[in-house]
């Protein structure tokens, strides 16, 4: 069997969202450490040291590519099954109870996927974009990137859109992480509990609550007023 | 009791289909989902139509060929049982109870309620059998089995082939059908020999026959009538998983 038979198999083919996938949590969990820096009370200093860092390293720029290959890889593999999958079903049933046997989220990674999708857009654009291509954010005499991310929080809909994209990301991984599990073939009656419950940790907890916590601190003004 | 059946009629294949409304009077709360359709076809005989064909066989839960998809859920709403062990006292007088085939590519109507299975079938013969030694039979007990081992591959092994799983699943994946046959036979020292070709050659033959992909949404185990775990959708992934890596 060649590679590409086995990407473009059933189980290859969740293989790679599942592993991609899963790559992109870890990068959430650095991502939350660095926002947290934020919150230190010395004028936003370690986060843009952090910003700095990040933007001037060797190590970062590789796993940078990684990470954008493991977006698009992950984008492109679930257009791939929402296609198939939309196929598969010439005649639909004129009954079909199934909220009584899975939940909306479970069936609708591509709708909270695709919210996350636009969102992670619309955050590069506001972020990353000046910041690391274009330089027009955090040169000399201009303004900071800690002020930058409050002034964006202090805008309401971009402090409201973040907030739903997040909502939408926790309940994303929720499925994502324990269904990523199953498709590797690393579950058994064993783990299943365990893996389901660090899912929705990781999930709500983690991601969601902090995440969450960034839009809703500075648009009150609980946070950031040192900068 | 009285209900109002609402049953998929389809001449052939090639006929694109509709509903008919039945009353159904006089049902008695013992009988079984199919012998309830005898009944309504013996009247539909006796008036000189065209009975509904429908898939029975043992009446007893163990052949899988009743496949009726009962006012939404497959093997309609009670929990582990097949279509002939699902009882009318499990309705109301006056329900209506709508009748429709297994709906998925890979399965095509025949008739009525009659679906085409034959692509599970030829899933088993891509991979899901053994070598074994037609000569005479072996000692009882000669190939020692863990009793761990024993129970998960029965657990397996109770796949009836009905397609539930398929018919109740939002992508008509037949990845839990697979993973049983491929988790009972990995489990036990007779599957080796055929272990890493069987994991590859179902997939690829699931993969051709038109079945959607497994999104992990659990439908297909809820509505299983031998309640069969989505953890073997797990091991079918690792041994296909494995097999990739180890070829």
């Amino acid at each position: 069997m060649t590679i590409k038979q086995f990407l473009y198999s059933s189980v290859g083919t969740k293989a790679v969202m599942a592993l991609t996938g899963l790559f992109l949590s870890i990068f959430l969990i650095e991502h939350l450490y660095g926002n947290l820096l934020l919150f230190y009370n010395d004028g936003g200093n370690a986060f843009i040291e952090y910003s700095h860092t990040l933007v001037h390293s060797l190590f970062i720029r590789i796993v940078e590519i990684f990470l954008f290959a493991s977006l698009i890889a992950h984008v492109a593999q679930a257009i791939r099954i929402t296609r198939q999958n939309s196929e598969v079903r010439p005649v639909k049933y004129s009954v079909y109870k199934v909220k009584e046997t899975s939940t909306w989220f479970s069936r609708n990674m591509g709708i909270t996927g695709s919210v996350i999708l636009f969102f992670i857009v619309v955050h590069l654009w506001q972020f990353f974009v000046p910041y690391r291509i274009t330089g027009t954010v955090g040169g000399e005499g201009q303004v900071n990137v800690a002020q930058e991310v409050k002034e964006a929080f202090q805008n309401g809909w971009y402090a409201a859109l973040y907030l739903v994209s997040v909502a939408f990301l926790a309940f994303h991984l929720n499925h994502g992480f324990q269904s990523s599990f199953r498709t590797l073939g690393l579950n058994n009656r064993k783990y299943e509990n365990v893996i389901s419950l660090a899912g929705s940790i990781f999930a709500f907890v983690i991601v969601g609550a902090g995440f969450a916590s960034f839009p809703i601190l500075f648009y009150f003004g609980i946070a950031g007023s040192t900068f | 009791m009285n209900l109002t059946l609402k049953v998929w009629r389809q001449k052939n294949k090639y006929d694109k289909g509709g509903f008919v409304i039945y009353p159904m009077e006089g049902v008695s709360h013992e009988m079984s989902f199919p012998e309830m359709f005898d009944v309504l076809n013996e009247r539909l005989i006796a008036k000189g139509e065209e009975p509904i064909a429908f898939d029975h066989d043992c009446r007893e839960g163990i052949c899988g060929m009743c496949s009726m998809f009962i006012n939404g859920r497959a093997h309609g709403p009670q929990k582990g049982t097949t279509t002939c062990q699902l009882h009318m006292r499990h309705f109301k007088d006056g329900d209506t109870i709508v009748v429709e085939p297994w709906r998925a590519k890979g399965f095509p109507v025949i008739k009525d309620l009659v679906i085409d299975r034959s692509a599970f079938d030829r899933i088993m013969s891509a991979g899901g059998f053994i070598s074994a030694n037609t000569g005479s039979a072996q000692d009882a007990n000669n190939i020692p089995i863990p009793k761990k081992n024993a129970d998960e591959a029965f657990d397996a092994a109770s796949c009836i082939g009905c397609g539930a799983c398929v018919a109740s699943c939002k992508n008509s994946s037949a990845m839990l059908f697979v993973a049983a046959k491929v988790s009972q036979l990995a489990l036990l020292p007779q599957g080796q020999v055929e272990r890493r070709d069987r994991a590859i050659n179902m997939v690829k033959q699931m993969d051709g026959e038109g079945f959607g992909n497994c999104t992990n949404t659990g439908s297909c185990e809820a509505d299983c009538p031998k309640q069969i775990s989505i953890l073997h959708i797990a091991r079918l992934n690792r041994e296909y998983l494995m097999a990739n890596i180890l070829e």
